[in-house]
């Protein structure tokens, strides 16, 4: 049951991640955090009581059954996605019980992964600090791959932001982003 | 913070009220006492006054000590005091023991008004609801209109939710906290055989034992090291004694191993200062609560009308209390888009770690309770 997705060891990058996701969260709206990985989500979860937002902390692979449609103001899955076992399922929920959702994940794209499968090699990096055998991580995409998901799935982009040391990249972003942070509503 | 901020020596005083209460089960006090502690000062409008309700055994001394020579400071000290995840310094910390209790409130072993003697078998069944609407009391004499929060863990939690029921304008945030909106069958299942070993010991005198000049130590001993069993879980329990000898294996029915020295102690320890009667009748309010029971069963129904903001928490290790019973509650806050935060602690102690000072858990603490609003800090 336990998964860590700790994905980022990088502090700047971190910080970044989270601040974007805490401007993107109208202050006192009704937030369901969805994420595993215990230390990310114990710093998440703390800064979310400080900021008066509601938090609700659960096993994701549980579902979300237990909450009605469009109850909440937005459902965030942060760093999460690429680790979900059921990853169409997890992100058509969020659309089903939030009015936006957030989603963020380590772009697979990103140029250093590449170089490292073309020097025939599982990319092992600062975002992806696993080992092919012992990885979280099951269902990587690429920042194209996640904007053909949506458009496929009738999910509309309302913001797409992408970093890279914690440097927000607006230049070929699916070459040169190691993270990738989407706003999105049901069409 | 430094590891030293106890609130320091504490007094315990005694609330009485002599209008009758009618209970759940019908039965009425004529009138009745409640011991209670408080820590803080409570502000010119009142409005920083905590609650804190306590489990099975504990007390209204939540915090600090009676005297320098105390071995150890009150149940929940490493929650409540100056600096501390509830800051004494902000809020004004009420601990009260509960009517049935045996640590100073009308119960068993207090002297029944009417007869002269101990109450013994014949003070009455008391409910979570009878509590909560006790210490409604002790806030109208201590003028306290409305509480800050009310705060509770375990049996504690279910009196925490059950004042957002009974009493909803008067609770503005609530804390419940390793709790449950009812026991599952097997709780109620080892409540029972707690129960049949206080019962069934032959120095119960059917709880009357008082005027026998005994106590049915045997089987409270035994009821509370089947408690300490289901506090724990198997793993910490596992860390803590695993297969660990005393001394050599000596081939009889005498502590052989750690574990079994840890139960016989603890057991020995409750025994002699524990009341067998207020044990099952603590045992019982922990059964018979279940709120959603009046509305078919529908625990959103139940909660409708709370107007509280909750902060849930259960922990990962906690099998008597498992986070899916706290999720029921949230869950049915939810459906009345209530305001509610839940967390699942990773904790390795089980029902116990309610009482642990975990970092993260604390941190939790510490962080709502520092955004709950009080007059003359309503810091924007």
């Amino acid at each position: 049951m336990q998964n860590n997705v700790n994905i980022t060891k990088n502090v700047t990058e971190y910080r970044q991640d989270f601040a974007i996701i805490a401007n993107w969260v109208k202050f006192g709206s009704k937030v369901l955090d969805l994420g595993y990985g215990v230390e990310k989500d114990d710093t998440n979860l703390i800064a979310c009581v400080k900021n008066g937002t509601n938090v609700i902390q659960m096993d994701l692979e549980d579902g979300l059954s237990g909450f009605e449609d469009q109850s909440f103001n937005t459902v965030i899955l942060s760093q999460t996605l690429q680790a979900m076992h059921n990853t169409e399922e997890i992100v058509l929920e969020m659309l089903r019980v939030g009015k936006e959702i957030i989603v963020t994940f380590p772009n697979f794209g990103y140029w250093r992964n590449r170089m490292q499968i073309t020097a025939g090699r599982m990319p092992v990096s600062k975002a992806l600090p696993y080992q092919w055998y012992d990885t979280p991580n099951v269902h990587l995409c690429t920042i194209n791959d996640f904007d053909y998901f949506c458009h496929h799935h009738n999910i509309e982009i309302l913001e797409r932001r992408v970093i890279t040391d914690g440097k927000e990249v607006n230049f070929m972003p699916n070459l040169l982003g190691s993270l990738a942070m989407y706003r999105l509503k049901s069409k | 913070m430094s590891e030293n901020n106890s609130i320091g020596i504490v007094a315990p005083q005694t609330a009485h009220f002599s209008e009758p209460l009618t209970l759940k089960s019908g039965a009425v006090l004529a009138q009745f006492n409640l011991v209670y502690e408080t820590y803080g000062t409570l502000n010119a409008d009142k409005s920083n006054a905590v609650l804190i309700c306590h489990a099975l055994s504990g007390t209204h001394h939540v915090a600090g000590k009676y005297s320098e020579q105390d071995k150890y400071p009150g149940w929940w000290d490493n929650l409540a005091g100056p600096g501390k995840p509830l800051d004494t310094n902000k809020f004004f910390v009420i601990g009260v023991n509960n009517l049935g209790g045996c640590h100073g409130s009308s119960g068993p072993v207090s002297i029944n008004p009417a007869t002269g003697k101990p109450w013994g078998s014949a003070f009455p069944i008391v409910t979570v609801e009878d509590w909560v609407n006790s210490q409604a009391r002790l806030l109208n004499q201590l003028g306290i209109t409305q509480l800050a929060a009310v705060i509770g863990g375990s049996l504690g939690g279910m009196q925490a939710l059950q004042w957002t029921i009974a009493y909803p304008d008067r609770v503005r945030h609530a804390l419940v906290i390793a709790s449950a909106p009812n026991l599952t069958a097997q709780n109620i299942a080892f409540n029972e055989v707690a129960r049949q070993a206080i019962i069934t010991d032959p120095e119960f005198h059917g709880g009357d034992y008082y005027e026998h000049g005994v106590v049915p130590r045997r089987g409270l001993r035994i009821a509370r090291m089947l408690g300490h069993i289901t506090y724990l879980s198997d793993d910490a329990m596992g860390e803590k004694f695993g297969r660990k000898l005393k001394d050599d294996i000596k081939y009889g029915f005498n502590v052989e191993f750690e574990m079994e020295s840890y139960l016989r102690y603890q057991g020995d320890k409750f025994a002699g200062e524990f009341d067998a009667n207020t044990y099952l009748r603590m045992t019982r309010a922990l059964d018979y609560y279940d709120p959603a029971l009046a509305y078919d069963g529908d625990l959103s129904k139940a909660l409708s009308q709370t107007q509280a903001k909750f902060l849930v928490l259960s922990f990962t290790s906690d099998w008597r209390f498992s986070p899916a019973r706290s999720r029921e509650i949230v869950k049915a806050l939810l459906d009345n888009e209530s305001t509610v935060s839940y967390a699942e602690v990773t904790a390795a102690h089980g029902h116990d770690a309610f009482l642990m000072p975990d970092k993260h858990y604390h941190a939790i603490l510490r962080t709502y309770l520092s955004n709950i609003e009080v007059g003359g800090n309503h810091a924007k």
